[in-house]
């Protein structure tokens, strides 16, 4: 029967910044996917463990406040120690430019800045989603 | 890999997870698991909690939560949420007002969309119940969709239900004497903190007076704010006094006979939906029938009498 991409929309950290985390999510939906939306102020082992019990496809954390180095891969870090290597990680939010290449290496496949169009995260999405 | 069964009954949170989502799915192999699991199954008391949207049910569920952890027991939450009936996608947000529960390994919550159904439930909401259950839990919280009226499945699956309301909702409670006023066993008045608290009260309490006529027991109402923790204690005693009073009077089991009935009946509807229209030798048949209806060349009733006789066959 039909299996549907189940996503997880969080923001970690100290950020109170939501609209462009539920304009995603909102744009997710529309696609077909069910997304679980967290709400605020997450701490990495918050979302690790929500991605557990919600049997999420995909992670997709949102970050304005500039500390996304350290908070997306505390998420990533906490993914590996857990074995839930079938999640796809995926970011958006301020990000410079030149951290996106450390990112990927640590784990978060895609980035996407101010200005995306939803529909490329939902191809992004389709295309990578692991499980 | 281990059987997803066995650790399930571990209380192991990825097969638990993983479980829910293949038994969503409607596949094979969360059947053969729920098979084995049932043995292990009713000793999770399962509350339903529905009313209107916005009346605080999901904060009540984790004040509730609060406070029966703090008496050791393990809780089981099921958020339900509608599914988008264009789409197929759902937006699940219940869990923002419980993620201080997310790092607690004693509860374990899962969001579903509703999927089609429209009772206020979801379709897999019968073997979520069963996974929680067999998995430890000693209290599973049922949080519906937000209701209108007709909205009351969660009885089916609930020992005991809470009707949440707010204050203000005045002369409607009136209007919707049937159907969610009719299937409460304790009534909350949540957000109590506002004007039209007494009135709501008197008018939900004049209800009960006349349809608790001739009966054995009287639906409390309480009132409750969820965002200060008032009210939650007493909430609980309500509960108890409800499970007492199922078990003294054998109610208990009766409710859980027509839980299995309503499961039972769930698992055939969805079998029976997937076998028609999803199975690929059927399917071309039952389009070319929906044609033919549409041009006028055939009725429903010869076209349903059609395929129903192919099954029976």
């Amino acid at each position: 029967m039909e299996q549907k991409i189940r996503v997880l929309v969080a923001k970690p950290g100290l950020d109170g910044h939501d609209r462009g985390a539920k304009i995603v999510a909102r744009a997710l939906r529309d696609a077909g996917m069910e997304v679980v939306y967290t709400g605020l102020h997450q701490t990495a082992e918050m979302i690790v463990e929500t991605a557990i019990q919600e049997d999420v496809n995909v992670i997709g954390l949102s970050l304005l406040s500039g500390a996304h180095m350290t908070l997306f891969m505390d998420v990533t870090k906490l993914l590996k120690e857990k074995g839930l290597d079938d999640v796809l990680v995926i970011g958006g939010g301020i990000i410079p430019e030149k951290d996106i290449p450390k990112l990927k290496k640590v784990g978060v496949s895609g980035v996407f800045g101010p200005g995306t169009h939803c529909d490329d995260i939902v191809d992004f999405i389709r295309k990578n989603v692991k499980k | 890999m281990k059987d997803i069964a066995a650790k399930v009954l571990e209380g192991d949170s990825r097969s638990i997870a993983r479980l829910i989502t293949l038994a969503e799915n409607g596949s094979s192999e969360a059947a053969s698991a729920m098979k084995e699991i049932h043995h292990s199954t009713g000793n999770a008391f399962v509350i339903g909690i529905t009313g209107v949207m916005g009346s605080g049910k999901s904060t009540l569920i984790y004040e509730l939560t609060r406070e029966y952890r703090k008496k050791g027991l393990k809780v089981g939450i099921i958020a339900i949420d509608p599914t988008s009936p264009f789409s197929g996608g759902a937006l699940l947000g219940d869990r923002i007002r419980m993620m201080e529960l997310a790092v607690d390994n004693g509860v374990f919550i899962r969001s579903l969309g509703t999927r089609g159904m429209l009772g206020g439930l979801a379709s897999a909401v019968y073997d979520v119940v069963e996974i929680f259950d067999a998995s430890g839990k000693d209290i599973i919280l049922v949080e519906t969709v937000g209701v209108g009226q007709a909205e009351v499945d969660v009885i089916k699956i609930a020992d005991t239900t809470l009707v949440v309301l707010v204050p203000g909702l005045g002369d409607s409670i009136q209007t919707i004497k049937a159907g969610i006023m009719e299937i409460a066993d304790i009534y909350i008045v949540n957000k109590a903190d506002r004007s039209g608290v007494e009135q709501a009260v008197a008018e939900i309490e004049s209800l009960i007076d006349i349809s608790s006529i001739g009966k054995d027991r009287k639906t409390p109402v309480l009132t409750t704010i969820a965002k200060q923790k008032k009210g939650i204690t007493e909430l609980i005693k309500e509960i108890d006094n409800h499970r007492n009073y199922l078990k003294k009077t054998k109610k208990f089991d009766l409710k859980r006979r027509n839980r299995y009935e309503a499961e039972l009946v769930e698992i055939i509807r969805k079998r029976l939906m997937n076998f028609i229209f999803d199975e690929s030798t059927f399917k071309e048949k039952v389009e070319s029938l929906i044609d033919k209806i549409s041009k006028k060349e055939l009725d429903p009733y010869t076209a349903a009498d059609e395929i129903l006789g192919k099954i029976l066959k």
